[in-house]
Protein backbone atom coordinates (compact mmCIF):
# COMPACT_ATOMS: atom_id res chain seq x y z
CA UNK A 1 0.00 0.00 0.00
CA UNK A 2 0.90 3.44 -0.39
CA UNK A 3 2.96 5.53 2.52
CA UNK A 4 0.13 7.57 3.49
CA UNK A 5 1.09 9.96 6.03
CA UNK A 6 -1.30 10.23 9.64
CA UNK A 7 -3.33 13.16 7.63
CA UNK A 8 -4.51 11.30 4.65
CA UNK A 9 -7.92 12.30 4.06
CA UNK A 10 -7.68 15.86 5.54
CA UNK A 11 -7.18 18.78 3.32
CA UNK A 12 -4.31 21.14 3.51
CA UNK A 13 -4.31 24.43 3.97
CA UNK A 14 -2.70 26.49 1.33
CA UNK A 15 -0.52 29.96 1.37
CA UNK A 16 0.38 32.06 -1.25
CA UNK A 17 2.15 35.32 -0.29
CA UNK A 18 3.67 37.98 -2.63
CA UNK A 19 3.88 35.84 -5.93
CA UNK A 20 4.83 37.18 -8.77
CA UNK A 21 5.63 36.17 -12.03
CA UNK A 22 6.79 37.89 -15.58
CA UNK A 23 7.41 35.91 -19.02
CA UNK A 24 9.61 38.04 -20.83
CA UNK A 25 8.43 42.07 -20.15
CA UNK A 26 4.96 40.24 -19.72
CA UNK A 27 4.14 40.65 -15.82
CA UNK A 28 1.59 38.38 -15.33
CA UNK A 29 1.39 37.23 -11.76
CA UNK A 30 1.38 40.72 -9.58
CA UNK A 31 1.93 40.09 -5.97
CA UNK A 32 -0.65 38.10 -5.44
CA UNK A 33 -1.73 36.54 -1.74
CA UNK A 34 -4.67 34.87 -0.56
CA UNK A 35 -4.93 31.51 1.48
CA UNK A 36 -7.20 28.41 1.14
CA UNK A 37 -8.25 26.62 4.31
CA UNK A 38 -8.62 22.86 4.90
CA UNK A 39 -10.85 20.96 2.96
CA UNK A 40 -12.50 24.18 1.35
CA UNK A 41 -13.37 24.48 -2.47
CA UNK A 42 -11.89 27.41 -3.28
CA UNK A 43 -12.56 29.35 -7.33
CA UNK A 44 -9.79 31.02 -8.87
CA UNK A 45 -11.82 33.19 -11.12
CA UNK A 46 -10.78 35.52 -14.00
CA UNK A 47 -10.88 36.00 -17.67
CA UNK A 48 -8.90 34.66 -20.40
CA UNK A 49 -5.13 35.39 -19.93
CA UNK A 50 -5.13 36.83 -16.43
CA UNK A 51 -2.91 34.28 -15.39
CA UNK A 52 -5.30 31.93 -13.41
CA UNK A 53 -3.65 28.87 -14.95
CA UNK A 54 0.03 29.84 -14.16
CA UNK A 55 -0.57 30.91 -10.47
CA UNK A 56 -2.22 26.84 -10.59
CA UNK A 57 0.88 25.79 -12.22
CA UNK A 58 3.09 27.65 -9.63
CA UNK A 59 1.01 25.94 -6.54
CA UNK A 60 1.78 22.23 -7.94
CA UNK A 61 5.20 23.08 -8.07
CA UNK A 62 5.13 23.05 -12.36
CA UNK A 63 6.76 26.90 -12.51
CA UNK A 64 9.04 28.32 -10.13
CA UNK A 65 8.25 32.45 -8.95
CA UNK A 66 10.22 35.25 -9.53
CA UNK A 67 9.17 36.07 -6.01
CA UNK A 68 6.88 34.89 -3.55
CA UNK A 69 6.51 32.31 -1.58
CA UNK A 70 3.65 29.32 -1.20
CA UNK A 71 3.21 27.61 2.28
CA UNK A 72 1.60 24.10 2.23
CA UNK A 73 0.59 24.07 5.66
CA UNK A 74 2.57 26.58 6.67
CA UNK A 75 5.46 25.07 5.19
CA UNK A 76 7.75 26.75 2.40
CA UNK A 77 6.19 24.33 -1.04
CA UNK A 78 9.30 25.27 -2.88
CA UNK A 79 11.89 23.81 -0.84
CA UNK A 80 10.34 20.60 -2.41
CA UNK A 81 9.94 18.66 1.30
CA UNK A 82 6.55 19.98 1.16
CA UNK A 83 5.70 18.90 -1.98
CA UNK A 84 7.43 15.20 -1.76
CA UNK A 85 5.53 14.94 1.59
CA UNK A 86 1.84 15.88 1.18
CA UNK A 87 0.19 14.60 -2.16
CA UNK A 88 -1.50 17.07 -4.79
CA UNK A 89 -2.58 15.97 -8.03
CA UNK A 90 -4.02 18.56 -11.06
CA UNK A 91 -6.67 17.83 -13.26
CA UNK A 92 -5.68 19.84 -16.28
CA UNK A 93 -7.53 21.75 -18.94
CA UNK A 94 -7.24 19.20 -21.58
CA UNK A 95 -7.49 15.98 -19.06
CA UNK A 96 -3.62 15.69 -20.44
CA UNK A 97 -4.61 11.75 -20.11
CA UNK A 98 -1.43 9.67 -22.40
CA UNK A 99 -2.97 9.08 -25.50
CA UNK A 100 -0.75 6.12 -26.08
CA UNK A 101 -2.33 4.14 -22.68
CA UNK A 102 -5.30 2.79 -22.51
CA UNK A 103 -8.70 4.69 -19.81
CA UNK A 104 -7.00 1.57 -17.46
CA UNK A 105 -3.05 2.42 -17.83
CA UNK A 106 -3.77 6.06 -17.38
CA UNK A 107 -5.54 5.82 -14.20
CA UNK A 108 -3.31 3.44 -13.14
CA UNK A 109 0.01 5.21 -13.97
CA UNK A 110 0.76 6.56 -10.64
CA UNK A 111 0.52 3.13 -9.08
CA UNK A 112 2.15 1.46 -11.58
CA UNK A 113 5.26 3.67 -11.91
CA UNK A 114 5.91 3.91 -8.23
CA UNK A 115 5.94 0.45 -8.12
CA UNK A 116 3.44 0.38 -4.50
CA UNK A 117 1.03 -2.27 -5.41
CA UNK A 118 0.59 -5.36 -7.17
CA UNK A 119 -1.22 -5.74 -10.70
CA UNK A 120 -4.20 -7.07 -9.10
CA UNK A 121 -4.43 -4.35 -6.52
CA UNK A 122 -3.82 -1.48 -9.46
CA UNK A 123 -6.88 -3.25 -11.46
CA UNK A 124 -9.07 -3.19 -8.49
CA UNK A 125 -8.29 0.49 -7.22
CA UNK A 126 -8.32 1.73 -11.07
CA UNK A 127 -12.08 0.11 -11.44
CA UNK A 128 -12.83 1.43 -7.79
CA UNK A 129 -11.67 5.25 -9.17
CA UNK A 130 -13.49 4.72 -12.51
CA UNK A 131 -16.55 3.55 -10.74
CA UNK A 132 -16.48 6.76 -8.53
CA UNK A 133 -16.69 8.99 -11.05
CA UNK A 134 -19.39 7.42 -13.21
CA UNK A 135 -16.84 5.34 -16.22
CA UNK A 136 -17.28 1.64 -14.64
CA UNK A 137 -16.20 -1.10 -17.04
CA UNK A 138 -14.06 1.88 -19.49
CA UNK A 139 -10.58 0.42 -18.88
CA UNK A 140 -10.09 -0.66 -21.78
CA UNK A 141 -10.93 2.24 -24.07
CA UNK A 142 -7.86 4.55 -25.75
CA UNK A 143 -8.37 8.29 -24.44
CA UNK A 144 -8.99 9.26 -28.14
CA UNK A 145 -12.73 7.07 -28.35
CA UNK A 146 -14.14 9.35 -25.50
CA UNK A 147 -15.95 12.32 -25.09
CA UNK A 148 -14.32 15.79 -23.69
CA UNK A 149 -16.52 15.32 -20.44
CA UNK A 150 -15.23 11.81 -20.12
CA UNK A 151 -11.54 12.66 -20.70
CA UNK A 152 -12.01 14.78 -17.83
CA UNK A 153 -13.70 12.19 -15.30
CA UNK A 154 -10.97 9.81 -15.99
CA UNK A 155 -8.39 12.44 -15.30
CA UNK A 156 -10.34 13.12 -12.42
CA UNK A 157 -9.93 9.20 -11.32
CA UNK A 158 -6.67 9.38 -11.97
CA UNK A 159 -5.99 12.78 -10.10
CA UNK A 160 -7.63 10.35 -7.17
CA UNK A 161 -5.75 7.29 -7.70
CA UNK A 162 -2.87 9.46 -5.88
CA UNK A 163 -5.49 9.79 -2.81
CA UNK A 164 -4.90 13.97 -3.00
CA UNK A 165 -4.74 15.84 -0.07
CA UNK A 166 -5.40 19.17 -2.33
CA UNK A 167 -6.78 18.28 -5.58
CA UNK A 168 -6.49 21.06 -8.18
CA UNK A 169 -8.78 21.35 -11.18
CA UNK A 170 -7.79 24.01 -14.63
CA UNK A 171 -10.73 24.94 -16.26
CA UNK A 172 -13.24 21.88 -15.49
CA UNK A 173 -16.02 22.48 -17.61
CA UNK A 174 -14.44 24.39 -20.36
CA UNK A 175 -15.31 22.56 -23.61
CA UNK A 176 -18.30 20.62 -21.80
CA UNK A 177 -21.76 20.94 -22.81
CA UNK A 178 -23.94 22.19 -19.80
CA UNK A 179 -24.72 18.71 -19.01
CA UNK A 180 -21.21 17.55 -18.75
CA UNK A 181 -20.47 20.44 -16.85
CA UNK A 182 -22.83 20.10 -14.35
CA UNK A 183 -21.91 16.59 -13.87
CA UNK A 184 -17.89 17.62 -13.76
CA UNK A 185 -19.24 20.48 -10.99
CA UNK A 186 -21.07 17.64 -9.26
CA UNK A 187 -18.07 15.54 -8.91
CA UNK A 188 -16.49 17.98 -7.88
CA UNK A 189 -18.16 19.32 -4.28
CA UNK A 190 -19.19 15.12 -4.20
CA UNK A 191 -15.34 14.46 -3.91
CA UNK A 192 -14.90 17.57 -1.97
CA UNK A 193 -17.53 15.85 1.04
CA UNK A 194 -16.26 12.45 0.60
CA UNK A 195 -12.72 12.45 1.13
CA UNK A 196 -12.42 16.57 2.52
CA UNK A 197 -10.07 17.08 -0.18
CA UNK A 198 -8.94 21.03 -0.22
CA UNK A 199 -10.21 21.32 -3.78
CA UNK A 200 -8.86 24.74 -5.80
CA UNK A 201 -10.70 25.35 -9.40
CA UNK A 202 -9.80 27.78 -11.50
CA UNK A 203 -12.49 28.68 -14.01
CA UNK A 204 -14.11 31.53 -16.01
CA UNK A 205 -16.89 29.41 -15.79
CA UNK A 206 -19.28 32.35 -13.43
CA UNK A 207 -21.94 29.02 -12.99
CA UNK A 208 -19.43 26.79 -12.27
CA UNK A 209 -17.69 29.48 -9.37
CA UNK A 210 -20.89 30.76 -7.60
CA UNK A 211 -22.50 27.10 -7.51
CA UNK A 212 -20.08 25.33 -5.93
CA UNK A 213 -17.44 27.60 -4.28
CA UNK A 214 -17.09 28.17 -0.27
CA UNK A 215 -14.79 31.11 -1.77
CA UNK A 216 -13.55 32.81 -4.26
CA UNK A 217 -11.19 35.02 -5.63
CA UNK A 218 -10.99 36.82 -8.83
CA UNK A 219 -7.69 37.39 -11.05
CA UNK A 220 -7.74 40.68 -13.41
CA UNK A 221 -4.60 41.77 -15.22
CA UNK A 222 -2.21 39.44 -13.01
CA UNK A 223 -3.54 40.98 -9.70
CA UNK A 224 -6.73 39.98 -7.14
CA UNK A 225 -9.67 42.02 -8.20
CA UNK A 226 -11.83 40.51 -5.03
CA UNK A 227 -11.81 37.65 -2.48
CA UNK A 228 -14.09 36.61 -0.20
CA UNK A 229 -17.81 34.11 -0.65
CA UNK A 230 -19.51 34.39 -3.69
CA UNK A 231 -21.83 36.70 -2.05
CA UNK A 232 -18.96 38.90 -0.99
CA UNK A 233 -17.32 38.78 -4.16
CA UNK A 234 -20.81 39.68 -6.00
CA UNK A 235 -20.68 42.72 -3.99
CA UNK A 236 -17.41 43.88 -4.63
CA UNK A 237 -16.90 47.51 -5.68
CA UNK A 238 -14.17 47.09 -7.65
CA UNK A 239 -15.79 48.65 -12.00
CA UNK A 240 -13.64 45.68 -13.15
CA UNK A 241 -15.06 42.90 -10.81
CA UNK A 242 -18.62 43.74 -11.58
CA UNK A 243 -18.11 44.09 -15.37
CA UNK A 244 -16.95 40.63 -15.44
CA UNK A 245 -19.34 38.88 -13.51
CA UNK A 246 -21.76 40.54 -14.80
CA UNK A 247 -21.10 40.58 -18.69
CA UNK A 248 -24.26 39.31 -20.51
CA UNK A 249 -24.92 39.50 -24.04
CA UNK A 250 -28.32 40.62 -24.17
CA UNK A 251 -27.26 43.40 -21.92
CA UNK A 252 -24.44 44.48 -23.69
CA UNK A 253 -26.50 44.32 -26.67
CA UNK A 254 -28.70 46.47 -25.63
CA UNK A 255 -26.11 48.93 -24.40
CA UNK A 256 -24.99 48.87 -27.76
CA UNK A 257 -28.20 49.25 -29.61
CA UNK A 258 -28.65 53.02 -31.47
CA UNK A 259 -31.66 55.27 -29.99
CA UNK B 1 21.01 18.28 -24.64
CA UNK B 2 24.16 17.08 -22.88
CA UNK B 3 22.77 17.97 -19.84
CA UNK B 4 19.29 15.53 -20.60
CA UNK B 5 21.97 12.80 -21.66
CA UNK B 6 24.20 13.37 -18.76
CA UNK B 7 20.94 13.19 -16.37
CA UNK B 8 19.92 9.75 -18.49
CA UNK B 9 23.34 8.67 -17.24
CA UNK B 10 22.26 9.05 -14.06
CA UNK B 11 18.94 7.63 -14.41
CA UNK B 12 20.90 4.29 -15.55
CA UNK B 13 19.63 2.54 -11.94
CA UNK B 14 15.97 3.08 -12.71
CA UNK B 15 16.93 0.88 -16.33
CA UNK B 16 15.70 -2.26 -14.48
CA UNK B 17 12.01 -0.99 -13.56
CA UNK B 18 11.84 0.69 -17.07
CA UNK B 19 12.73 -2.79 -18.85
CA UNK B 20 9.00 -3.46 -20.59
CA UNK B 21 9.36 0.07 -21.93
CA UNK B 22 13.32 -0.12 -23.22
CA UNK B 23 12.11 -3.76 -25.03
CA UNK B 24 8.80 -2.04 -26.61
CA UNK B 25 11.09 0.73 -28.03
CA UNK B 26 13.83 -1.90 -29.36
CA UNK B 27 10.51 -3.73 -31.20
CA UNK B 28 9.28 -0.37 -32.32
CA UNK B 29 13.02 0.78 -33.75
CA UNK B 30 13.55 -3.05 -35.48
CA UNK B 31 9.92 -3.24 -37.05
CA UNK B 32 10.10 -0.13 -38.67
CA UNK B 33 13.55 -0.02 -39.73
CA UNK B 34 14.71 -3.19 -40.74
CA UNK B 35 12.86 -3.55 -44.68
CA UNK B 36 14.45 -0.63 -45.44
CA UNK B 37 18.20 -1.17 -43.49
CA UNK B 38 17.63 -4.84 -46.06
CA UNK B 39 17.05 -2.57 -48.80
CA UNK B 40 18.87 -0.18 -48.63
CA UNK B 41 21.87 -1.91 -47.19
CA UNK B 42 21.39 -4.39 -49.59
CA UNK B 43 22.09 -2.04 -52.81
CA UNK B 44 25.06 0.06 -50.87
CA UNK B 45 26.78 -3.18 -51.31
CA UNK B 46 26.15 -3.91 -54.41
CA UNK B 47 26.76 -0.52 -56.13
CA UNK B 48 30.16 -0.11 -54.28
CA UNK B 49 30.82 -3.61 -55.93
CA UNK B 50 29.59 -2.90 -59.38
CA UNK B 51 31.65 0.91 -58.78
CA UNK B 52 34.85 -0.45 -57.94
CA UNK B 53 35.24 -4.02 -59.20
CA UNK B 54 35.62 -3.52 -62.98
CA UNK B 55 38.35 -0.98 -62.36
CA UNK B 56 40.12 -3.35 -60.00
CA UNK B 57 39.73 -6.44 -62.20
CA UNK B 58 41.09 -4.33 -65.53
CA UNK B 59 44.12 -3.68 -63.10
CA UNK B 60 44.78 -7.00 -61.81
CA UNK B 61 43.11 -6.90 -58.55
CA UNK B 62 40.23 -8.51 -58.50
CA UNK B 63 41.10 -10.24 -55.08
CA UNK B 64 40.98 -6.41 -53.61
CA UNK B 65 37.45 -6.10 -54.92
CA UNK B 66 35.77 -7.86 -51.51
CA UNK B 67 38.42 -5.84 -49.20
CA UNK B 68 36.79 -2.76 -51.07
CA UNK B 69 33.46 -3.31 -50.55
CA UNK B 70 34.20 -5.36 -47.04
CA UNK B 71 35.99 -2.12 -45.39
CA UNK B 72 33.99 0.61 -46.79
CA UNK B 73 30.63 -0.35 -46.03
CA UNK B 74 31.68 -2.08 -42.15
CA UNK B 75 34.01 0.65 -41.30
CA UNK B 76 32.20 3.55 -42.93
CA UNK B 77 28.95 3.57 -45.34
CA UNK B 78 26.89 0.91 -42.88
CA UNK B 79 27.20 3.20 -39.45
CA UNK B 80 26.71 6.82 -40.97
CA UNK B 81 23.85 6.12 -43.31
CA UNK B 82 22.67 3.77 -41.09
CA UNK B 83 22.51 6.52 -38.30
CA UNK B 84 20.91 8.49 -40.94
CA UNK B 85 18.48 6.20 -41.47
CA UNK B 86 17.36 5.48 -38.30
CA UNK B 87 17.26 9.90 -37.63
CA UNK B 88 14.69 9.96 -39.93
CA UNK B 89 12.36 7.18 -39.34
CA UNK B 90 13.19 6.74 -35.50
CA UNK B 91 14.61 10.12 -34.19
CA UNK B 92 11.55 11.97 -36.02
CA UNK B 93 9.27 9.82 -34.20
CA UNK B 94 11.11 10.24 -31.00
CA UNK B 95 10.69 13.89 -31.13
CA UNK B 96 7.27 14.43 -32.82
CA UNK B 97 5.56 11.59 -29.78
CA UNK B 98 7.54 13.70 -26.90
CA UNK B 99 6.97 16.83 -28.77
CA UNK B 100 3.58 16.32 -28.87
CA UNK B 101 3.12 14.79 -24.99
CA UNK B 102 5.05 18.66 -24.55
CA UNK B 103 2.67 20.57 -26.23
CA UNK B 104 -0.72 19.03 -25.13
CA UNK B 105 0.85 18.52 -21.04
CA UNK B 106 1.10 14.83 -21.15
CA UNK B 107 4.38 15.86 -19.26
CA UNK B 108 3.04 18.49 -17.11
CA UNK B 109 0.73 15.46 -16.11
CA UNK B 110 3.75 13.28 -15.95
CA UNK B 111 5.57 15.63 -13.00
CA UNK B 112 2.42 16.13 -10.99
CA UNK B 113 2.10 12.21 -10.32
CA UNK B 114 5.64 12.90 -9.15
CA UNK B 115 7.16 10.87 -12.19
CA UNK B 116 9.98 11.76 -13.85
CA UNK B 117 10.30 12.45 -17.53
CA UNK B 118 13.76 11.30 -17.91
CA UNK B 119 12.59 7.74 -16.26
CA UNK B 120 9.94 7.58 -18.46
CA UNK B 121 9.87 8.74 -21.93
CA UNK B 122 14.06 9.58 -22.56
CA UNK B 123 16.07 6.43 -20.60
CA UNK B 124 14.05 3.68 -22.42
CA UNK B 125 14.37 5.06 -26.07
CA UNK B 126 18.23 6.19 -25.88
CA UNK B 127 19.01 3.01 -23.88
CA UNK B 128 16.71 1.01 -26.80
CA UNK B 129 18.49 3.22 -29.89
CA UNK B 130 21.64 2.43 -28.05
CA UNK B 131 21.14 -1.62 -28.09
CA UNK B 132 18.86 -1.71 -31.92
CA UNK B 133 21.04 0.52 -33.59
CA UNK B 134 24.57 -1.30 -33.54
CA UNK B 135 22.54 -4.64 -34.08
CA UNK B 136 21.00 -3.34 -37.42
CA UNK B 137 24.32 -1.79 -38.39
CA UNK B 138 25.78 -5.29 -37.90
CA UNK B 139 22.81 -6.91 -39.75
CA UNK B 140 23.44 -3.67 -42.51
CA UNK B 141 27.21 -5.02 -42.98
CA UNK B 142 26.08 -8.68 -43.42
CA UNK B 143 23.38 -7.68 -45.93
CA UNK B 144 25.88 -5.15 -48.22
CA UNK B 145 28.62 -7.57 -48.33
CA UNK B 146 26.03 -10.30 -49.57
CA UNK B 147 25.10 -7.48 -52.39
CA UNK B 148 28.48 -6.88 -52.70
CA UNK B 149 29.01 -10.62 -53.58
CA UNK B 150 26.13 -11.30 -55.97
CA UNK B 151 26.78 -7.96 -58.14
CA UNK B 152 30.33 -9.14 -58.10
CA UNK B 153 29.43 -12.81 -59.40
CA UNK B 154 26.90 -11.69 -61.65
CA UNK B 155 28.17 -9.16 -63.37
CA UNK B 156 30.49 -10.27 -66.07
CA UNK B 157 33.02 -7.45 -66.09
CA UNK B 158 34.31 -8.56 -62.29
CA UNK B 159 33.19 -12.12 -62.37
CA UNK B 160 34.42 -13.36 -58.88
CA UNK B 161 33.32 -16.57 -57.67
CA UNK B 162 30.55 -16.57 -54.66
CA UNK B 163 32.74 -18.01 -52.47
CA UNK B 164 36.29 -16.48 -53.45
CA UNK B 165 34.77 -13.05 -52.77
CA UNK B 166 34.15 -14.27 -49.22
CA UNK B 167 37.50 -15.91 -48.60
CA UNK B 168 39.50 -11.89 -49.86
CA UNK B 169 37.07 -10.42 -47.91
CA UNK B 170 37.94 -12.66 -45.03
CA UNK B 171 41.85 -11.98 -45.22
CA UNK B 172 41.39 -8.38 -45.74
CA UNK B 173 38.43 -7.47 -43.32
CA UNK B 174 39.46 -7.87 -39.68
CA UNK B 175 36.91 -8.16 -36.93
CA UNK B 176 38.21 -5.30 -35.59
CA UNK B 177 37.09 -3.11 -38.40
CA UNK B 178 33.83 -4.64 -38.01
CA UNK B 179 33.67 -3.33 -34.46
CA UNK B 180 34.72 -0.13 -35.33
CA UNK B 181 31.76 0.14 -37.57
CA UNK B 182 30.03 -1.01 -34.48
CA UNK B 183 31.10 1.54 -32.03
CA UNK B 184 30.43 3.92 -34.38
CA UNK B 185 26.90 3.65 -34.34
CA UNK B 186 26.82 3.20 -31.23
CA UNK B 187 27.95 6.70 -30.39
CA UNK B 188 25.89 7.55 -33.29
CA UNK B 189 22.70 6.05 -31.47
CA UNK B 190 23.46 7.96 -28.24
CA UNK B 191 23.20 11.26 -30.06
CA UNK B 192 20.14 10.55 -32.19
CA UNK B 193 18.27 9.40 -28.89
CA UNK B 194 19.70 12.75 -26.88
CA UNK B 195 18.89 14.91 -29.94
CA UNK B 196 15.61 13.52 -30.47
CA UNK B 197 14.41 13.63 -27.14
CA UNK B 198 15.71 17.26 -26.48
CA UNK B 199 14.13 18.35 -28.96
CA UNK B 200 10.95 16.64 -27.90
CA UNK B 201 10.95 18.19 -24.15
CA UNK B 202 11.95 21.68 -25.87
CA UNK B 203 8.91 21.76 -28.24
CA UNK B 204 6.71 24.98 -27.55
CA UNK B 205 3.98 25.75 -29.42
CA UNK B 206 1.52 24.23 -31.39
CA UNK B 207 1.43 21.42 -34.30
CA UNK B 208 4.18 23.59 -35.62
CA UNK B 209 6.16 24.04 -32.98
CA UNK B 210 6.13 19.90 -33.15
CA UNK B 211 7.03 20.56 -37.30
CA UNK B 212 9.87 22.32 -35.97
CA UNK B 213 11.19 19.55 -33.29
CA UNK B 214 11.29 17.32 -35.94
CA UNK B 215 13.33 19.02 -38.31
CA UNK B 216 15.50 20.09 -35.65
CA UNK B 217 16.03 16.94 -33.94
CA UNK B 218 16.56 14.92 -38.18
CA UNK B 219 18.80 17.97 -38.87
CA UNK B 220 20.99 18.30 -35.81
CA UNK B 221 21.50 14.53 -35.74
CA UNK B 222 22.48 13.95 -39.11
CA UNK B 223 25.10 17.14 -39.00
CA UNK B 224 26.43 15.90 -35.52
CA UNK B 225 26.25 12.52 -36.96
CA UNK B 226 28.69 13.80 -39.69
CA UNK B 227 30.89 15.54 -37.45
CA UNK B 228 31.55 12.96 -34.86
CA UNK B 229 31.77 10.47 -37.25
CA UNK B 230 34.74 12.07 -38.61
CA UNK B 231 36.02 12.96 -34.95
CA UNK B 232 35.76 9.19 -34.60
CA UNK B 233 37.68 7.88 -37.58
CA UNK B 234 40.34 10.10 -36.26
CA UNK B 235 40.39 8.24 -33.05
CA UNK B 236 40.07 4.72 -34.55
CA UNK B 237 42.79 5.16 -37.10
CA UNK B 238 45.61 5.76 -34.54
Amino acid sequence: MMNAPENNHHGLSLEVRGLCRSFGSLEVLKDISFEVHPGEIFVIMGPSGSGKTVLLKHLIGLEDPDKGEIRINGEPALSGEAMSKYRMAMVFQSGALLNSLTVGENVGLYLSEHQTNTPEEIRRIVAEKLEVVGLKGTEEKMPGELSGGMRKRVAIARALVIEPQVLLYDEPTSELDPISAVMVAEEIVRLNRRIHVTSIVVSHDRDLALGIANRIAVIIGGSIGAIGTPEQVRQSPDPRVREFLEADFHKRRANHQPT
Amino acid sequence: MVLLFWRTLASLPATWRQRRKVFEQIFEIGNASLLMVCILSFFIGAVISLQTGPVLVERGLASAVAGVVGIAVCKELAPVLMSILIAGRIGSAMAAEIGSMQVYQEIDALRTMNINPIHYLVLPRILAMAFALPLLVLFSILVAWLGGAIVATVNHRIDIPFDSFFTSLAQIVAFKDVLNGVFKSFVFACIIGAVSCHQGLTTRGGPRGIGRSVTKAVVNSIVLIVIIDYLLTRLLLK
